[in-house]
């Protein structure tokens, strides 16, 4: 449940920038989360409104947008999406240990009303 | 809605913790100092592994050791004695280490004379995966005991490991651990990853544990 330190952060970090933009409320909290950054979005919608609570973000919606893991098979100069655990090559097999996208665990953007 | 005001960030929720991250980093690096990041369920097996480890590099290699739990400090307990520093981190009920609580653990710790840091996270394979503590590699054990497939069950944690460590080898007959598949497993989720095989209580394949971590130390500064 380490989704409720992630979303406090983001928290923390958007209830700063309203207040520096003169105390507005903020009414979307926009996260994008790869499928690698191990955290379960059900949790964080979750623990959003609690963290929420009590600051210029009560009452807001948080929006997620997914992004999906995309690898780079070195032997075959290719990028590719990955199916599963195991990141093999679509085309040579071999699996990839570099991984393009999908640890994003960013704040992405605030709509401040 | 004519008046929303849509402000852009783009940046890493977790900043606040990997500026720290980095700073520590950039600390252990201009004291001469290895950190490794020791992950794994509760259980598999890193307490047992670090006391033996502690006990064997003794005199050779100044050691200090940050222990996290969500609560009581029987680990750091069961490490003292055997010529490491060791200070129990207590996150009390925190799934997992953040590089905060490690800059204050070594705070109590200290870090002059030291050539290795090794840091304990709490016993977990998912929440640890996405947060930086300063370390220079990742250790992650995987025992016998546990299921051939579970690099496949936590691909995310596998997949930042630098050494897997395949712990209590001294139980896979006993348990029919099935070696290839488990390997097969390791490979497939985590390819970038050095695998040894150990056992903390027969010492079986603990000397390529102990030259991977003194291939990795830092010149003396």
């Amino acid at each position: 449940m380490h989704e409720v330190s992630i979303c406090a952060a983001a928290v923390r970090a958007a209830v700063a920038k309203a207040e520096e933009m003169g105390g507005r409320r903020i009414a979307v909290l926009r996260l994008r989360i790869g499928a690698l950054a191990g955290v379960v979005p059900e949790a964080l919608d979750f623990a959003y409104p609690v963290v929420c609570r009590g600051t210029l973000a009560e009452g807001s919606r948080l929006e997620l947008e997914h992004v999906p893991v995309r690898c780079l098979c070195e032997p075959c100069g290719k990028e590719f999406s990955p199916q599963g655990a195991v990141y093999a090559c679509p085309s040579c097999g071999v699996p990839s240990a570099r991984i393009v996208s999908g640890r994003e665990l960013e704040l992405a953007q605030i709509e401040l009303e | 809605m004519e008046d929303r005001l849509i402000v852009d960030f783009a940046q890493a929720v977790l900043a606040e913790n990997d500026r720290m991250a980095a700073a520590l980093r950039a600390e252990f690096d201009r004291r001469g100092l290895f950190c490794v990041n020791v992950l794994s369920s509760p259980g598999a097996g890193k307490t047992a592994l670090l006391e033996r480890t502690l006990a064997d590099l003794a005199g050779q290699i100044p050691t200090g050791v940050l222990v996290g739990d969500l609560a009581t400090d029987h680990d750091a307990a069961r490490l003292r004695g055997k010529g490491a520093r060791v200070v129990q981190v207590t996150t009390d009920g925190y799934c997992h280490l953040e590089a905060n609580m490690v800059r204050a653990g070594l705070d109590a710790l200290g870090l002059d004379g030291l050539r290795l840091l090794i840091v304990e996270n709490v016993g977990n394979l998912v929440c640890p995966a996405s947060h930086d503590l300063g370390e220079h590699a990742r250790v992650v054990l995987f025992s016998v005991t546990e299921g051939e497939d579970k690099p496949l069950k936590y691909p995310t944690l596998f997949k930042t490991a630098d050494l897997v460590l395949v712990s209590k080898i001294d139980l896979a007959e006993a348990v029919e651990f099935r070696r290839e598949e488990a390997l097969a497993a390791v490979y497939g989720v985590a390819p970038q990853a050095e695998v040894l095989e150990v056992s903390a209580k027969t010492g079986s394949g603990l000397e390529h544990w102990y030259a991977w971590l003194r291939e990795r130390l830092q010149p003396r500064v």
